[in-house]
């Protein structure tokens, strides 16, 4: 357990001292949410319809930006290599890493995203059904990520190929995420949306770490 | 097993198979296009027009069952690295990527004088769609690293990790409200289509299975003697 800590504590030690990536993906976050006011027109209405849409879509591309290096610097200074020979499981340490990576990038988004809602017009309402969706939600985005960042370490053009597996992928997330903002924006229950997000995470949670410590290995190979 | 490990008996009986799994969907598909144009009726509501469900229904069937394959040479390949595994699984995406390609454009035309529509964001087209991508990404994967090997592995577990979109597909019609057509041939209670109607999606599906058969194995074969081309070229042992 302390040895899960320490692993979770290392790589948050390394996201807030080489500063830029946590901020990268609230700003580029905030960012891409402004622009949609420009591109369809300030009217209230349309906005308030498609922010749930749109805060959930520029969530997921902001997660992806940082996704990338989630293994890729321990990869190279050769870390990676000795994380594989510890004790603690290679499935075990995947699970710290990706706890580490929401902490630094998902709750940060999940914090924004109720003040870029008012933005949007987005009706109060759905404000906590909102939070409640992107707590269940963002943690599956690093998991599912972390296989396709484990997956295309080393690739040519890994970037761009990591968006191509795992956005696919993504996709139920996006659809019982907006589900929940909007129905609960809309007055109805978000629950049976926030039920299948939770049951995303139970999922994501038991098989995406095996997933990617088998990518892991076959890297190291 | 082991014995069809071996590359070169691999070699010798795809040699000898190939030839008749070629004829044989020459036959399936003539045979099913005959059946499909001339002897099934045409439909009450839609007319001639329905005659597109004995491409769009068989390909949508490939599509799938060769995704099935795909993921099981790719588990086979991963954990008893059977030799010819991995070979299959590549040699059998650019097909499938193709049968779910002709699935998706020969139902968007059937839709348009049907629905009205080119398109819809409906759980059974969305999934198919989610499959599509998953075959490209497959190629792109195994391609994307300078060590071959490491690409196709990585590959082999993208394949692994993505057959969760089978079932998906299949029960997308009965979980969700859509407009795509729920299951009307494996389905509990048996198929609710006339027989009439079912002979030639049977026929076309087994062509379109041959063909499947014929051109994957067309397909290893060329991957093996690229193989030992680039072994002689290269002078490796």
């Amino acid at each position: 357990m302390s040895a899960f800590a320490a692993l979770v504590g290392r790589d948050l030690n390394l996201a807030f001292r080489q500063g830029g990536d946590w901020a990268n993906v609230a700003a580029f976050f905030a960012l891409a949410v402004i622009l949609f006011p420009f591109g369809v027109g300030p009217e209230p209405e349309l906005l308030a319809r498609i922010s749930s849409g749109v805060l959930w879509v520029a969530a997921l591309l902001a997660a992806l930006l940082s996704l990338e290096r989630l293994f890729q610097s321990d990869w190279e200074d050769g870390s990676l290599e000795a994380l594989v020979l510890m004790p603690l499981p290679l499935e075990l340490q995947v699970l710290a890493k990706c706890l580490a990576h929401w902490l630094a990038t998902g709750l940060p988004l999940t914090v924004i995203a109720p003040v870029l809602a008012l933005v949007l017009h987005f009706d109060a309402a759905g404000m906590g059904a909102l939070v409640l969706a992107m707590l269940l939600g963002t943690p599956v985005l690093s998991l599912i990520g972390s296989v396709g960042a484990a997956l295309t370490l080393g690739a040519r053009r890994g970037g761009v190929l990591l968006s191509l597996l795992v956005l696919p992928l993504y996709i139920p997330v996006l659809i019982f995420g907006t589900a929940a903002a909007s129905a609960a924006s809309m007055g109805f229950s978000a629950q049976p949306h926030l039920l299948l997000l939770a049951a995303l995470l139970a999922a994501a949670l038991a098989l995406a770490p095996w997933a990617a410590a088998a990518a892991l290995r076959q890297a190291m190979e | 097993m082991p014995r069809f490990a071996n590359p070169t008996q691999f070699m010798k009986l795809s040699a000898a198979l190939v030839p008749w799994c070629a004829a044989a969907a020459a036959l399936g598909i003539g045979a099913g296009l005959y059946m499909a144009l001339f002897v099934a009726p045409p439909d009450y509501q839609q007319g001639e027009a329905v005659r597109i469900m004995y491409v769009h229904v068989p390909a949508a069937w490939l599509a799938s069952l060769v995704y099935g394959v795909m993921a099981l040479a790719s588990a086979v390949g991963l954990i008893w690295r059977h030799p010819l595994a991995h070979v299959a699984a590549e040699a059998a995406a650019p097909l499938g990527a193709g049968f779910t390609l002709i699935c998706l454009v020969s139902g968007s035309l059937w839709g348009e004088p049907m629905w009205g529509t080119w398109w819809v964001w409906d759980a059974r087209l969305t999934s198919v769609l989610v499959l599509f991508f998953l075959y490209l990404g497959f190629i792109a994967l195994a391609n994307a690293f300078d060590d071959q090997s490491r690409g196709t592995r990585a590959a082999a577990i993208l394949a692994v990790v993505g057959v969760i979109n089978l079932p998906i597909i299949k029960f997308s019609v009965d979980w969700w409200n859509t407009l795509h057509q729920p299951a009307s041939v494996f389905r509990m209670g048996g198929p609710t289509i006339a027989p009439i109607l079912l002979w030639p999606l049977f026929v076309m599906a087994l062509g379109f299975m041959f063909f499947f058969a014929a051109l994957l194995m067309i397909r290893m074969r060329s991957a093996l003697l690229e193989a030992r081309l680039r072994a002689l070229k290269f002078g490796n042992t």
